[in-house]
């Protein structure tokens, strides 16, 4: 029987295989999320539910418009696209404060999963361009969403929601 | 100093503290926000001029005041910047009041509220101190130490605070303020030899 002895050289060759395989695993992973055999659901943001107002009506659009609120539902677990969800959407724009009930709309996803709902153009207040999004029905967990406009002349913002089954 | 020099140097400080605010005051944002919110926001610009005020005033640097007129008017100043402040957290709180409880519970998104909020702590702490002075009875020394370390953790505190924050202030005068407010606030802590002290008495406890 062969005794393994780890030499200097075999130590290194082993460790930086393992680092190139951790690697490219990483990186697939990163590249293919859906691959990846469960997609784990999105948590709340810290701040998210700030100025909640339940029960926002759905609209064809908030106000006169001009901005694109836009993003994916999802189930977790499998990824799964889900149609007709309502994702509540205020914020601080052009047209009103966030505590405003007419700031507040909600729209149903596409059988894509998909959301689009226009508003007015979202202003910076507290510091940040930010819009609010909510999940809030009975079917999955609620989800409140916080996004960061990465700029604040940005006419469009994008959030994405994984919701696990309740 | 010559008369010249004095009217030369008063109108710089001038600038400093006027510029920022009228810059502010041409904000496009403030067509859609509330005159509460609005309040709120120029009582922080007008709060970090006082920051950047008051450590010329305790270095006696503002000329033509004289040392004993300069550190009556540091008091009051002093006095203004608490009122300051707490009209800009004030008015933030009747704007939305679950972000200012983010805020003071240090469980805000945005770290610009933590080192709002500990800037503010720090504050109202150095004014207490200067305040309860007489009635302390600390040595001057101690007190002294004390007092500007909390006005270092102010005034750090208030500077990144101001520097993290988009849609209040015009971003280049509020930078140039911020450093001038961190340039004040060095030249006294050195000209009033307070490392020097801190060892001091670092050496005999």
């Amino acid at each position: 029987m062969n005794r393994i002895t780890p030499t200097r050289r075999t130590l290194l060759t082993t460790s930086a295989a393992t680092a190139g395989a951790t690697l490219i695993t990483g990186l697939s992973g990163l590249i293919n999320p859906a691959r990846a055999a469960t997609v784990a659901p999105t948590p709340s943001m810290p701040g998210g539910s700030n100025n909640y107002l339940p029960g926002a009506p759905i609209v064809e659009r908030i106000g006169g418009g001009g901005f694109w609120m836009t993003g994916t539902v999802r189930r977790a677990g499998d990824g799964t696209a889900l149609e007709g969800i309502r994702i509540q959407i205020w914020a601080h724009t052009t047209e009103g404060h966030e505590r405003d009930p007419h700031s507040h709309g909600a729209t149903l996803t596409d059988a894509q999963g998909n959301f689009r709902l226009e508003m007015p153009q979202i202003v910076p207040a507290f510091g940040q361009p930010h819009a609010h999004l909510a999940y809030d029905d009975p079917e999955f967990d609620t989800v409140f969403l916080r996004p960061i406009m990465p700029s604040a002349s940005d006419t469009t913002l994008d959030a994405h929601f994984v919701l696990q089954p309740a | 100093m010559s008369a010249q020099r004095a009217a030369l140097i008063w109108s710089g400080i001038l600038a400093i503290c006027v510029v920022p605010v009228l810059l502010a005051a041409y904000s496009p944002y403030l067509a859609w926000r509330q005159p509460v919110y609005i309040a709120s926001g120029f009582a922080g610009i007008i709060g970090l001029i006082l920051i950047f005020l008051q450590p010329l005033l305790a270095g006696g640097y503002l000329p033509k005041i004289g040392m004993r007129r300069a550190r009556m008017v540091h008091r009051w100043t002093g006095a203004a910047l608490v009122l300051a402040v707490i009209i800009h957290v004030g008015g933030l709180w009747l704007t939305s009041p679950p972000d200012v409880i983010d805020a003071l519970t240090f469980t805000s998104p945005t770290p610009f509220s933590d080192w709002g909020v500990i800037a503010m702590w720090a504050l109202f702490a150095a004014a207490s101190l200067g305040a309860a002075r007489a009635w302390l009875r600390l040595p001057p020394r101690i007190w002294r130490l004390a007092h500007t370390a909390l006005v270092v953790i102010a005034t750090l505190g208030t500077i990144v605070h101001a520097l993290l924050i988009e849609g209040t202030m015009e971003p280049i005068s509020k930078a140039i303020l911020c450093v001038l407010a961190m340039a004040a606030l060095f030249k006294t802590l050195r000209d009033l030899r307070s490392v020097a002290l801190l060892r001091t008495v670092l050496r005999r406890s």
